[in-house]
């Protein structure tokens, strides 16, 4: 019973100071976020493309299948009720509040806060981070901040063209294959989607953007620098992402009700 | 301490442990400017962790470390780092950065640290890729490198803002014979003609006694011997003579510290 109590205690000591690590390292890349952003807005360019745009095709692909079986389910139920207009509605719905940004932040977590972890990971496990020491370069300003920048930017980018493409799979569902007046289909979410919806969805993928970020990069730079440390530190990379993100979700969305 | 203007480096006292295991436990040395400088000593005495603590990668338990009269441990980060542009570093491994090409390894402290033009930039480049003979390999990756060519690389980034300080670590290693011969000529040239301050950590006793003017030979945690390489040869402490004549037996264990070998071979299993 000794022995427990004393488990739980240490364990809930360990967690609280890897918690007060990882917000100190937060503060420090918020810190040193306005320098890289204003002076080495090249690095900052750079991390965008590698996370933003690399990641492009895989949200396209999953955004287009996720509206279109938006669209087949609200089909499904609405027809039921005469009431085939609105299965627009419920797609643009679910992806603009919630699918979007979240799927999204799931997809890059796994596409390229992977690569961030174990690029970061790996510079670590070969001394490149301490070579950068060496030569008085701070590798926190010089990596991994563009790094956390560029996953900060791409995100609700990406969110936005992911809820997109998801429309236009819903369009194809609803319009082109159950023949749903165009007009009418287009006319309801004009008029039922509130301005207020869209930035629901911009909230939260920047807030996902942000802890996507950080903690694929914060994994990396704690990495254990060997073969497996790598591995196991991408993996958490997903992990707790995928936690924090569906976490973060529900306490948003509970706020803004 | 004789004239003590001349000591580049001075440690006191250092002591450091990793984990329970001490590392250093009350280690003395002094560096002259202007020399070559190797420490020595079987691996895993710490040798690569002593450069780190000089260079502040590491902070000591306790003990100083001077480096040109100033005590390390007091400096900001921004004074750290000022103090790290007088040092140049090559790693055991090399340790470029794998996404840029050679040209753009080299180039990185000069474009991370001065507004040079790049035409400037492409000429002090190509010089030390030249002397270190892969002037015709700036625009691989570091991956199509050998380790050797790696090193080589490395050792023109270390010189590249021309830092009055070297630190080698490991340098002769995996190097072929005609090379090796190069950089050892290098090394000793840089010294003479930019009156540069080296610093070498080897276990390879015939390399270090070519280049070397004074040796540390460093063992459980303390400096054990040092001297010029001749006077360490000559040298009657069994220590010494176990390390520079490689034999097995000696003062310094060869195996790790294990239970007896008949007893654990023959024994019943105590598991």
């Amino acid at each position: 019973m000794r022995a427990v109590v004393n488990d739980l205690r240490n364990n809930t000591v360990e967690f609280l100071r890897t918690f007060g690590a990882f917000q100190l390292f937060f503060l420090r890349l918020l810190r040193y976020s306005p320098a890289v952003l204003f002076g080495r807005f090249d690095l900052v360019v750079k991390q965008v493309y590698n996370t933003g745009a690399l990641s492009l095709v895989i949200i396209m692909i999953c955004g287009l299948f996720v509206g279109a079986v938006l669209a087949l389910q609200a089909y499904a139920n609405m027809s039921k009720f005469n009431a085939e207009d609105w299965t627009g509605v419920a797609a643009a719905f679910a992806l603009v509040k919630e699918l979007g940004p979240v799927m999204t932040a799931l997809l890059f977590a796994g596409r390229a806060g992977t690569a961030l972890t174990s690029e970061i990971g790996l510079m670590k496990a070969t001394d490149q981070l301490s070579a950068m020491e060496m030569m008085a370069v701070n590798p926190v300003r010089r990596v991994l901040v563009p790094r956390f920048l560029g996953g900060v930017i791409a995100m609700p980018f990406l969110a936005a063209i992911f809820s997109a493409i998801g429309l236009f799979g819903a369009h194809l569902v609803g319009v082109e294959l159950f023949q749903v007046d165009v007009g009418s289909f287009w006319q309801q979410i004009q008029i039922t989607v509130e301005m207020s919806d869209v930035n629901e969805g911009i909230l939260k993928s920047v807030v996902f953007g942000v802890a996507a970020s950080l903690i694929a990069v914060w994994e990396g730079y704690n990495t254990v620098p060997t073969a497996e440390g790598v591995g196991r530190a991408t993996t958490r990379t997903v992990v707790i992402t995928a936690i924090a993100i569906l976490v973060f979700d529900f306490m948003i969305t509970a706020a803004l009700i | 301490m004789d004239d003590s203007s001349d000591n580049l480096i001075e440690i006191h006292d250092l002591k450091f442990s990793r984990g329970h295991r001490p590392i250093f436990d009350g280690l003395n040395l002094t560096i002259k400017k202007g020399e070559i400088t190797a420490l020595m000593g079987p691996s895993g005495t710490g040798k690569t962790t002593l450069l780190r603590l000089i260079t502040r990668q590491l902070i000591p338990e306790h003990g100083d470390i001077y480096v040109d009269g100033t005590d390390i441990s007091t400096l900001t980060l921004t004074e750290l780092y000022e103090l790290r542009q007088r040092f140049g570093m090559l790693f055991q491994n090399g340790a470029l950065l794998t996404d840029l090409t050679v040209f753009e390894n080299v180039a990185f402290p000069l474009r991370e640290h001065t507004k040079l033009s790049n035409r400037l930039i492409r000429h002090i480049v190509l010089t030390k890729l030249h002397a270190v003979g892969l002037r015709g390999a700036a625009d691989l990756l570091p991956a199509e490198l050998s380790g050797g060519m790696a090193r080589r690389v490395a050792l023109a980034r270390a010189m590249v803002m021309d830092p009055d300080i070297l630190i080698y670590d490991e340098p002769f290693v995996g190097l072929d014979p005609i090379s090796m011969g190069v950089i050892v000529r290098l090394v000793r040239r840089m010294n003479d003609a930019l009156g540069i301050t080296s610093i070498i950590v080897s276990h390879d006793v015939e390399e270090v006694a070519t280049v070397a003017d004074r040796s540390f030979l460093i063992s459980e945690g303390k400096v054990a011997a040092s001297g010029s390489p001749d006077e360490l040869r000559t040298t009657n402490s069994e220590l010494v003579r176990q390390f520079m004549h490689g034999m097995a037996d000696g003062p310094v264990a060869f195996h790790y510290d294990a239970p007896d070998y008949a007893e654990q071979l023959l024994g019943r299993d105590t598991e």
